[in-house]
């Protein structure tokens, strides 16, 4: 999928949120979701099991309008964060261009974190897609939480961000920081395309 | 009755962008030639867009082009008034006539015919009359004809059968462009960013943007305080979800949509942001490109292509465009330099600046190389330093020298005469070495024999431009043996051009013969002419002195040091020249080496003279056959004594037996 149509002059950026189960990605789409305008927002498909547990993915297709010429859209996908749903995770992660990693900020999670994000880098690797060169922004999520429950920023930072990609802290359910993890991740995807126009 | 133009509403004020060039472009049509193409010309737009202002720019630009034309301006409220008022007057048919005399007629908000069937039939019957004369119509509405309510069909037709075009709302640069040139206009000032702030704020049209611009403007001057473009947010209500009805349009706009639509202001600020990444990214390519035009256009390329490049919205795979611009200005570089090599006049072809025509160049260059292959030259055998000089050849020697001093200014051309053998090619190669030391000389020395051939070639191979470039190239050249052009009469004639334009470039000519040009025969007169008009120095028999220094060079260069004896013996031998001297010298040399014995006057003696040593000795002062032989030899009779006779005791005894 091209970034952008010079064509059609289209401009389509797909956006996965990942990261373990429970860590908040269907919130952050939630929470958009209800922010943007109804006649911007497509439908929001959301496959859940019955405990309104991600079973399949959710998808959010928003559309910006005209930018600069170019009608622009967001499509904002979400993984099943659950272990053993991991062919529907690379499937979903197929012709991202960007990444957003919902880690969850309690301390006792920071393995599922890690192991997520294990997961993240091998799933990419298996669409010959690097890691180090995709758009990825990381979220710190559940940050509300009581502070001895969780750990800081500052700390997540140490544990996961070894690359040094943007992070955000929020809480994904009161809306904190999700347009902020947004925008970050649009900024970082657009830029791409500005380096490579060619596309 | 009719409006009269507004002076601000012309093509310069009209800030043309993707939205509304086609409109534009048409206008400007129309204006340069009324009634020629799209009439009548339809535009359409939404409320603010620009149709008045287009319409009335139309209107300039047609009377600057033709002061005569009679323009008539006015909107459709006002036709019908007039016609209104002429039907009242009773004057119905003046006001049809007025109106078939108009040269271009420009009617605003046609939209307002609906429901006018009267009005419908007349502008009916006066855009039949005015197209059948071949006068210009142009008319706006906020909608296509189809659209206009109650529009009878004929009408519908008749003003869709020029050009219908439309214009859309302008998308953000265009946007700013309009804010900065009407903030210009006004005399106002802003930060940076607050222009562009406002431009986010996708407003319907441009008159909304105007209210806009006019409320910071009015704030600015009120408040005496300059705006930034966070304040800019408050003041026009944009993004902090006030949306006070004073300030954002109602109803309008889709971002201030976005804003009113409860607490979305997250929403609209991630929309902003969006919006100027996006500006940004898709916009950078044409900062690249001005980049790359700049660039080369300062090294003094033509950059047509990219310059194209930029007339276009959204080329695709720009950054390709701009590295294959570059690898074809590195090759036309590359070519300029190896042509400025070669042929220092060429390397200025305008081909070699422009991209464009890379395939010229680099026909061009492939001319130039072709043609650049230098003509033969100076053989390196006959150094000037080992010529020998006598006064046999002294004339000869003095005026190639002179002739070095100041190529092709004393004696052009230099003709050599004199019999084989004595060093006219040697003279000759030789000016042609000293010739060719001087920075830039393309010195052609080559035989006569060469240069036909040469020709003859170059015309088979249907060369012979090719062939003439090269040697008009040359700064000097050097003929041996032009007795061999007798009969070559094209040769002669490619030679009388070259003759000619080298003389008169001042390039040294130098050719050779055996006997003075004008007892030559086969040679054009104008040729022998031109050879008697420099200077024609003849080479003489060799003289002993140049003997000796050819015997002493020949023989050192064999790393022998002779014993004058032989020198004196070999250079008093009667040779007619340096040739066969040089063929005496090799005989005794031969037989030096033969015998393996070492070179003397004795061994030339009997090798030359058929004497042995031993005879030598007994000859020298005695009589013999009645001649008196001199130790020195050089009595050409003893040449033909039989002096030895070999076995002739042994015979004799036998025959007695």
């Amino acid at each position: 999928m091209s970034l952008v149509n010079f064509t059609t002059r289209e401009i389509t950026c797909k956006i996965v949120y990942y990261g373990p189960g429970r860590s908040g990605k269907t919130t952050n789409l939630h929470y958009i979701y209800g922010r943007v305008p109804d006649s911007r927002r497509g439908r929001m498909v959301s496959l859940a099991t019955q405990t309104d547990r991600t079973l399949f993915f959710d998808f959010l297709p928003i559309d910006l309008g005209q930018i600069s010429g170019f009608s622009t859209r967001f499509q904002l996908y979400t993984v099943p964060g659950q272990v053993y749903y991991n062919a529907t995770r690379r499937l979903v992660l197929q012709g991202a261009d960007g990444v957003v990693f919902v880690g969850d900020s309690q301390a006792r999670q920071l393995d599922e974190n890690l192991e997520s994000l294990q997961n993240l880098q091998s799933n990419l690797l298996e669409h010959g897609v690097d890691i180090r060169t995709i758009p990825l922004v990381l979220q710190y999520n559940k940050q509300d939480l009581p502070r001895e429950l969780i750990l800081s920023p500052a700390d997540l930072d140490d544990a996961l961000n070894f690359r040094g990609v943007p992070s955000f802290s929020a809480d994904a359910l009161h809306g904190k920081g999700v347009f902020e993890t947004l925008k970050g991740i649009s900024e970082l995807v657009l830029k791409k395309l500005a380096a490579g126009t060619a596309a | 009755m009719t409006s009269a133009l507004n002076p601000k509403y012309s093509f310069d004020t009209f800030v043309v962008g993707a939205a509304n060039r086609l409109a534009v472009t048409a206008g400007r049509t129309v204006a340069e030639s009324p009634g020629a193409a799209y009439n009548p010309l339809f535009i359409y737009s939404g409320s603010g867009l620009g149709k008045t202002h287009l319409l009335m720019a139309v209107g300039h630009a047609a009377k600057k082009a033709a002061p005569k034309l009679n323009i008539e301006y006015l909107t459709l409220d006002e036709y019908v008034e007039a016609f209104h008022a002429s039907v009242a007057a009773g004057q119905g048919d003046a006001f049809r006539r007025r109106f078939q005399n108009v040269d271009v007629l420009l009617v605003d908000d046609v939209q307002f015919l609906t429901n006018r069937k009267e009005m419908q039939s007349e502008l009916l019957r006066l855009t039949e009359a005015l197209q059948a004369a071949g006068r210009q119509i142009v008319l706006t509405s906020d909608c296509p004809p189809p659209d206009i309510a109650d529009l009878d069909e004929r009408l519908i037709s008749r003003l869709s059968g020029g050009l219908v075009v439309d214009m859309g709302t302008p998308d953000y640069e265009t946007r700013v462009a309009i804010l900065r040139r009407k903030a210009e206009e006004r005399g106002a000032r802003f930060e940076p960013g607050v222009l562009e702030t406002v431009a986010r704020a996708e407003v319907g049209n441009v008159r909304e943007l105007m209210g806009a611009l006019n409320r910071l403007v009015a704030f600015q001057a009120v408040n005496d305080t300059s705006i930034n473009a966070e304040t800019v947010k408050q003041i026009l209500g944009l993004g902090g979800g006030e949306g006070e009805g004073g300030a954002a349009p109602p109803g309008d706009g889709r971002a201030a949509a976005a804003a009113k639509s409860g607490g979305g202001d997250e929403f609209g600020e991630f929309l902003a942001d969006v919006t100027v990444t996006v500006g940004k990214a898709v916009e950078a390519w044409r900062a690249r490109v001005g980049e790359a035009v700049l660039r080369w256009e300062g090294e003094g390329y033509r950059t047509h292509r990219l310059e194209a490049l930029l007339q276009r919205d959204a080329p695709a795979a720009v950054d390709d465009a701009i590295a294959a611009f570059a690898g074809d200005v590195e090759r036309l570089k590359a070519l300029e330099a190896e042509v400025a090599d070669l042929d220092p006049q060429a390397a200025g072809q305008s081909v070699f600046r422009d991209p464009e025509r890379l395939r010229e160049a680099e026909e061009a260059a492939a001319k130039v190389r072709a043609g650049a292959a230098p003509p033969p030259g100076p053989s390196a055998a006959f150094p000037l330093a080992a010529f020998a000089v006598g006064p046999s050849n002294q004339v000869a020697v003095s005026a190639a020298r002179a002739a070095l001093e100041r190529p092709g200014k004393k004696y052009n051309p230099l003709v050599l005469v004199g019999k084989s053998g004595l060093g006219k090619t040697h003279l000759l190669n030789a000016i042609g070495l000293e010739l060719a030391r001087g920075k830039r000389a393309v010195v052609a020395c080559l035989s006569t024999q060469a240069f036909v051939d040469e020709l003859i070639a170059a015309i088979d191979g249907n060369r012979v431009d090719w062939w003439r470039g090269r040697y008009r190239r040359a700064t000097a050249l050097l003929l041996d043996d032009i007795q061999l052009l007798a009969g070559k009469e094209r040769t002669q004639e490619e030679l009388f051009n070259l003759f000619n334009l080298l003389q008169d470039k001042d390039r040294q000519l130098v050719f050779t013969a055996p006997a003075h040009p004008n007892t030559l025969s086969g040679l054009e007169e104008r040729i022998v002419s031109r050879l008697e008009g420099g200077l024609v120095a003849e080479l003489k028999e060799p003289d002993r002195d140049v003997k000796r220094a050819v015997l002493e060079r020949m023989l050192h260069q064999q790393g022998v040091n002779p014993e004058p004896a032989l020198i004196d013996y070999l250079a008093d031998r009667p040779t007619d020249s340096v040739r066969s001297l040089v063929g005496l010298l090799q005989r005794v040399v031969g037989a030096a080496a033969a015998q393996d014995g070492p070179l003397s006057a004795g061994l030339a003696r009997e090798v030359l003279e058929g004497q042995s040593a031993r005879d030598t000795r007994r000859s020298s002062g005695f009589r013999t056959s009645g001649l008196v032989v001199s130790s020195l030899g050089g009595i050409k009779s003893r040449e033909k004594v039989v002096w030895d006779w070999i076995d002739v005791a042994d015979r004799m005894i036998e025959e007695f037996r």
